[in-house]
């Protein structure tokens, strides 16, 4: 009986990315969850437990705050699960029809926003959307319907929705390629039998694509549900740290931002920050969870 | 051998201190971005003048992120060798973290009142870490060929003021009064602490309120929420969505009569603007009244306290705080006016106009600066959403007076 070998090879050419993802992510993650269990009293660091947590979820003035973020975050989330993936497989649908003429024109045409930063995106959305200077109010006033122009960005009730659908019409490419390279992949050989069966048009992507894209559809969900709730760039472009008018648009990358470095005349807490990142993370922690062992693994797949 | 190292060491030394002499840099930390040209140009030019080996160099970052980046960086270790600072709270919780050196022995602040100093001292005024530099003052630009061209005249009292609103309102050339809630903030520092102090009687209110003999529950302090509401009316369409640079731009291409302002605006209102404009302060509720105005400490200058060249900077601070430095600056930024004792002759007219109220009226500083707003709730933060709400008319002055009133007394002793 020969002594296994030890493979070194497998360490040596883990080790690069072992190092580097230990380095900046997992060290700064746990980093940050342990900040999270210290407070500063005079100066002085000390470790407090989970008493920021306690603030965090118990003390009203916090608690608000924080459901509120949470509530707008969730909100956020549905309007790109409602909206943004619908549209995308639609456009995946309609783009891999062979038949379509310019399909690379449109694919390229409505991929490019998600390469856009979110600073140019935010600030033209708020030019487009201006009262004053803004194309929106003309173009609604052109076909008359000015009646329907409100200053969305600065109402209560409109803001955040609105700022969902800049998000929506941002990344709705990304959803697109996913399905588009799905769409794809199925052979030919399983429409055609299908055809041969009387399934064409409509109920072929129905009872035959539908089923065989629907793992995309997950990744897809999992791949929203983890930007949203890790979004803050977009509404600090648009609205600024205080996520106005009025916290309406504050979800926690913003409230959480506002927390740890401080704003105006409220100075940074690393602590508290630190807690709200670290709810955060669980609340992520939890959703994926949710999908790989809830969703993912009962999934039924079919061998192509 | 001894001789040997003893010259080589002075050698040494002497060559360190040579390149020290021509290599000082001194790097400043600023949230006026607007003001880099100034500092190119004029100010960092006079001083090179009269300090050579001495360089300074103006690094800006924009005025939102100021405090955050700033707070990083001397965290980090890499911040500036001087740094600009915002007045009470943000700068005192830096000198007390040790990042800002104490200046008392300074021979030069002597040139400053104690009211200048107030701004960047400890709590029982033992030290002083910042240079005032400068203060800004509220009031009311207007556009004169606009106030011509409709007969208006300048209003003094608050029945005046709401009536040649009225009157521009019905007009209908121009938007009445230039400001959006958008961003929130104008609401707060252009409008509730622009004409709050006729109502809490400056200084005597805002004391009273830190001392917790007065209450934000107060009709002193509901008051102005109550005359804020009646501003949403006359701010043009979609107000809830106009920035605070879309209020610039619309008052400077003349399309508002009344912008509600800080004079800091007016070194850039003066090259964008091709009308005549005038300033008034805050209207009194009744003619004869005893007006008082926001005269706010805005700005100030420390020396980070771990920089390599104390030296320097010391040099630098001895000479913003001397008359040279607060004639250029008075001049070349008219708008913020030097804190220091010596009078500066300003010679920009609207500059003048706002600078001679400190004459006619009783000066104070915003009432959640200093010590209000240091817990959570923050007061300057909850006062800005309470400002938009009540000029949206969301919720009733009671009702937001409570509501800051409770969040101040969730934390402040002398409130409980």
């Amino acid at each position: 009986m020969q002594k296994p070998r030890i493979r070194w090879h497998i360490a040596v050419f883990l080790a690069p990315a072992v190092l580097v993802y230990s380095a900046i992510m997992i060290f700064p993650l746990f980093n940050t969850l342990r900040l999270a269990l210290y407070s500063k009293v005079d100066q002085e660091r000390i470790f407090v437990g989970l008493q920021n947590f306690k603030t965090l979820f118990m003390d009203p003035i916090w608690s608000e705050q924080f459901w509120n973020a949470l509530g707008n975050n969730f909100w956020f989330f549905i309007i790109h699960m409602l909206v943004q993936n619908p549209i995308g497989i639609a456009l995946a649908a309609i783009l891999s029809h062979p038949r379509l003429r310019f399909a690379a024109l449109y694919r390229s045409a409505i991929f490019i926003p998600t390469i856009l930063s979110f600073v140019i995106v935010g600030f033209a959305w708020k030019l487009i959307l201006s009262p004053i200077w803004g194309i929106a109010p003309s173009m609604l006033d052109a076909v008359g319907l000015k009646s329907l122009f409100a200053p969305w960005l600065g109402k209560e009730e409109y803001a955040l929705t609105t700022l969902a659908l800049i998000s929506v019409w941002q990344f709705v490419g990304i959803p697109m390629m996913l399905i588009y390279a799905a769409l794809l992949s199925i052979p030919e050989e399983i429409l055609e039998a299908g055809e041969i069966d009387g399934i064409t048009g409509a109920s072929a992507f129905w009872k035959i694509k539908l089923p065989l894209i629907l793992p995309s559809i997950g990744i897809i969900s999992i791949l929203t549900f983890v930007g949203n709730f890790n979004a803050f760039d977009l509404i600090y472009a648009a609205q600024g740290a205080l996520a106005g008018p009025d916290f309406s648009t504050d979800i926690l990358g913003t409230f959480m931002y506002r927390t740890f470095f401080g704003f105006q005349l409220q100075l940074g807490d690393p602590h508290m920050g630190s807690a709200i990142a670290g709810a955060m993370f669980a609340i992520i922690l939890v959703g994926v969870c949710i999908y790989l062992w809830g969703i993912q693994t009962r999934m039924r797949r079919y061998q192509l | 051998m001894k001789t040997k190292l003893t010259l080589a060491a002075l050698l040494a030394s002497s060559t360190l201190a040579g390149a020290a002499m021509a290599d000082v840099t001194l790097t400043i930390e600023s949230w006026r971005n607007d003001d880099l040209t100034l500092w190119q140009d004029k100010i960092i030019p006079a001083f090179e003048a009269a300090n050579p080996g001495i360089k300074v160099k103006f690094t800006p970052s924009a005025p939102a992120e100021y405090n955050a980046v700033l707070n990083s960086k001397l965290e980090a270790g890499s911040a500036g060798d001087l740094i600009t600072c915002r007045p009470f709270d943000a700068s005192l919780a830096l000198y007390e973290a040790g990042h800002l050196a104490d200046l008392s022995g300074l021979d030069a602040m002597s040139n400053f009142s104690d009211v200048a100093k107030s701004a960047w001292q400890t709590d029982d005024g033992s030290a002083s870490f910042c240079v005032p530099m400068a203060s800004v003052i509220h009031g009311f630009i207007y556009n004169k060929d606009a106030f011509a061209e409709l007969g208006i005249d300048v209003p003094t009292t608050e029945a005046e003021f709401f009536a040649a609103l009225e009157a521009i309102k019905a007009d209908g050339t121009y938007i009445p009064m230039a400001m959006g809630t958008n961003d929130q903030w104008e609401a707060a520092t252009m409008g509730y602490n622009n004409i709050g102090p006729n109502y809490w009687k400056g200084e005597e209110g805002r004391l009273a309120l830190i001392a917790g003999e007065q209450k934000l529950t107060d009709e002193a302090w509901v008051a102005p929420y109550a005359t804020l509401a009646k501003w949403g009316a006359y701010l043009g369409d979609g107000y809830e969505a106009q920035t605070y640079p879309d209020s610039q731009n619309l008052f400077t291409l003349g399309r508002a009569a009344i912008y509600p302002a800080g004079s800091w605006e007016i070194s850039g209102f003066n090259a964008q603007a091709d009308f005549e404009m005038g300033a008034f302060k805050p209207p009194v509720q009744n003619a004869g009244d005893t007006c008082y105005i926001s005269d706010h400490t805005d700005i100030g200058i420390g020396m980070n306290a771990k920089t390599e060249n104390a030296e320097a900077a010391q040099t630098f601070l001895a000479w913003v705080a001397s008359p040279e430095f607060a004639s250029i600056f008075g001049n070349a930024l008219p708008g913020f006016f030097p804190l220091s004792n010596t009078p500066v002759e300003m010679t920009d007219p609207l500059a003048a106009e706002f600078v001679s109220w400190r004459g006619e009226c009783e000066s104070t500083i915003r009432s959640t600066y200093q010590i209000l707003s240091r817990g959570t709730p923050n007061l300057e933060n909850e006062t800005w959403g309470a400002s938009v709400a009540a000029i949206k008319g969301t919720a009733s002055p009671e009702e937001l007076g409570q509501k800051l009133q409770d969040g101040l007394a969730s934390w402040y002793a002398p409130h409980q």
